[in-house]
């Protein structure tokens, strides 16, 4: 028992974290396109940040739940409703058994995501749970879902640590202009001083021609010295090739692993969820940072990511067997007297401990 | 050796990447050194090396910058690379494929030609008349990178890249050829297509071909190519495999 879909939405599909390890076949790596919102939506729910979720494009899906489960919508506001009621954003929810999530329509940004406490069963493909579509692998049969699926619950969760605490501010994606910073490279010597000066100046309007392989942009024309067709070489996620049009395309999560134009830099990857929020029409400006700055930041992201789960998912740990074993000792004496709050000296292996206990009230049931 | 060292470039790419480039040109030479240098990583396992990528001209090292940042790992890379020595490459094989040319299956031939002064025949006689070393794979999965290609026929990308190109169309691009193994967005000049499939998902082995493999196309009518489509359609048919003479 899990989720059944009424309808799918536009492009709803299961993604992680993506399917490294295969990329010298022409495997493309995809995954989600906006790292940040599945990380923070997997954390929420207690889940690793690198488990399974729910893209949902756009238009959303409205599915019926079989079997109770916390969940949590983070990315892009689509109205996200549980039965009739408006479903808060970045906040663990308790979501029981013939209630329905379903998707007014668009406010603001492009794609939220939807994490399960214990994860979706899928199956892994090559490592990865990540639908990718081109290949037709992985995810839910290696396709969007669509109406009449069902997904089962892999160790659905009904209860977590901490559940009132697990929420955040909902991040606001109703910008229509953005700065996305970039690292030069690996081709920015086959641009002329000129080029480089207008790609780091101009300003560049997403076309339609986005989907999760690439994002097109049109603006100012980049000069090359002499085009921009190269010997075929590899491509990250982020990386901006400039074909001999001029114009930018950004690759996304489902990006060809190589490719035979000109790449002038890389959006950084902390950078990625501004472009995979926003939609055709918007402006974008790239920004030059060092490498160092740009691992920095993504040091800093990681370190953020950690300390959330830490506060939400990590429970007190003693730091060492000895500590574990005067503290269990000390409950142990708790357990069998009344009081509320006691400090119990215990002494291991001559190694003397102070534990202080205090009686946490019953918990309330239902 | 010294020399072919002073000669590697290290390239950024993006905060979670690196290029280790070997040269700018398709050769023998430069895809045995870049294979090289993968296996002797391989063997370094260095931490925080997610995967690499081997291109005709470079290995992609994608790595967690959380574990190592960019100024450790290429000193780390430039450790490796002066010990990566030669390593055996397996007996080559050549897999045949065959190609219906020209018409809806091929709609740039009529411009191949033409930009070289030749007939659409002899271009497919002069794209069949090698076996082609598969250097790599890449693009999308299962994609061939073929070397070798005659120069008579080489021509440049599509300006404008195609938005879809379908599966099996055998193409162009400067002096490459390749196949695209599913239908996919592209800016090759498309000469042609074969049945076989070079990717299939419910296949045990999704991806036909291998690295170090060489191709041989073969012309075949518009009879024969439905044959041999429906064959590969209910997965009975296999190509043709010689041993490559030395």
């Amino acid at each position: 028992m899990g989720v059944r879909f009424i309808s799918g939405g536009a492009l709803t599909t299961i993604q992680d974290m993506g399917r490294f390890g295969y990329q010298e076949t022409g495997m493309p790596v995809s995954g989600v396109m906006d790292q940040r919102s599945a990380a923070l939506a997997n954390l929420l729910v207690g889940n690793q940040e690198e488990e399974a979720v729910l893209e949902i494009t756009m238009l959303g899906p409205s599915m019926e739940f079989t079997e109770d489960i916390i969940i949590a919508v983070t990315g892009a506001d689509l109205g996200a409703k549980l039965d009739k009621a408006e479903l808060p954003r970045y906040q663990a929810v308790l979501v029981r058994a013939g209630q329905t999530v379903s998707f007014a329509g668009i406010r603001s940004g492009s794609r939220a995501y939807v994490a399960f406490a214990g994860g979706l069963k899928i199956p892994m493909v090559m490592g990865s749970r990540s639908t990718n579509l081109k290949s037709k692998i992985g995810g839910f049969e290696g396709r969007k879902i669509g109406a009449g699926d069902e997904i089962p619950f892999a160790a659905p969760k009904t209860f977590l640590l901490h559940m009132a605490d697990r929420k955040l501010d909902a991040e606001d994606f109703s910008a229509r202009e953005h700065t996305l910073r970039v690292v030069m490279g690996p081709q920015d010597d086959y641009f002329t001083e000129q080029g480089i000066e207008t790609f780091l100046t101009g300003e560049y309007t997403i076309s339609n021609e986005y989907d999760r392989m690439g994002c097109r942009m049109q603006g100012p024309v980049i000069e090359h010295k002499n085009g921009g067709d190269i010997i075929t070489d590899g491509i990250s996620f982020g990386s901006v090739q400039v074909p001999s049009h001029g114009n930018p395309i950004v690759m996304m999560a489902d990006h060809q692993t190589t490719g035979g134009y000109t790449k002038i830099a890389s959006v950084i990857t902390t950078d990625l969820p501004i472009l995979a929020q926003s939609m055709p029409g918007h402006k974008i400006h790239f920004q030059k940072i060092s490498i160092e700055e740009a691992q920095e930041i993504f040091c800093a992201w990681k370190q953020e990511l950690k300390a959330l789960d830490q506060k939400w998912n990590t429970a007190p740990e003693p730091a060492s067997d000895v500590q574990a074993a005067a503290l269990s000792a000390a409950v142990c004496e708790h357990r069998s007297g009344y009081a509320a709050k006691s400090t119990y000296r215990v002494v291991v292996n001559g190694e003397e401990f102070l534990v202080e206990l205090e009686r946490e009230e019953e918990p309330f049931r239902e | 050796m010294e020399n072919s060292m002073e000669n590697v470039r290290y390239l950024i790419s993006g905060d979670s990447a690196v290029t280790v480039e070997f040269g700018n040109t398709i050769s023998p030479e430069i895809n045995r050194k870049i294979r090289a240098f993968k296996i002797a990583l391989e063997r370094a396992r260095i931490e925080g090396i997610i995967e690499t990528v081997p291109t005709y001209r470079s290995l992609l090292v994608c790595y967690r910058p959380e574990v190592i940042r960019y100024g450790a790992l290429t000193e780390r890379l430039q450790e490796v690379l002066s010990s990566s020595d030669s390593i055996q490459i397996p007996p080559p094989s050549v897999v045949e494929i065959p190609v219906l040319y020209g018409g809806e299956m091929g709609p740039d031939l009529a411009h191949v030609a033409e930009c070289h002064g030749l007939t659409k025949e002899e271009v497919i006689k002069i794209h069949t008349s090698r076996d082609y070393l598969i250097y790599m794979l890449g693009f999308i999965a299962g994609f061939p990178y073929l070397g070798g290609m005659d120069e008579r026929i080489a021509t440049p990308r599509l300006e404008n890249p195609r938005v879809k190109i379908e599966g099996g169309s055998v193409g162009i691009a400067g002096a490459q050829t390749g196949i695209y193994p599913v239908a996919s967005p592209g800016g090759w000049q498309l000469i042609g297509r074969t049945p076989v499939k070079l990717y299939d998902a419910d296949r045990e082995k999704p991806v036909l071909l291998e690295a170090g493999q060489y191709i041989r196309f073969r012309s075949v009518s518009e009879d024969e190519y439905h044959e041999i489509e429906k064959q590969a359609e209910s997965g009975k048919y296999s190509c043709a495999v010689y041993e490559k003479e030395a």
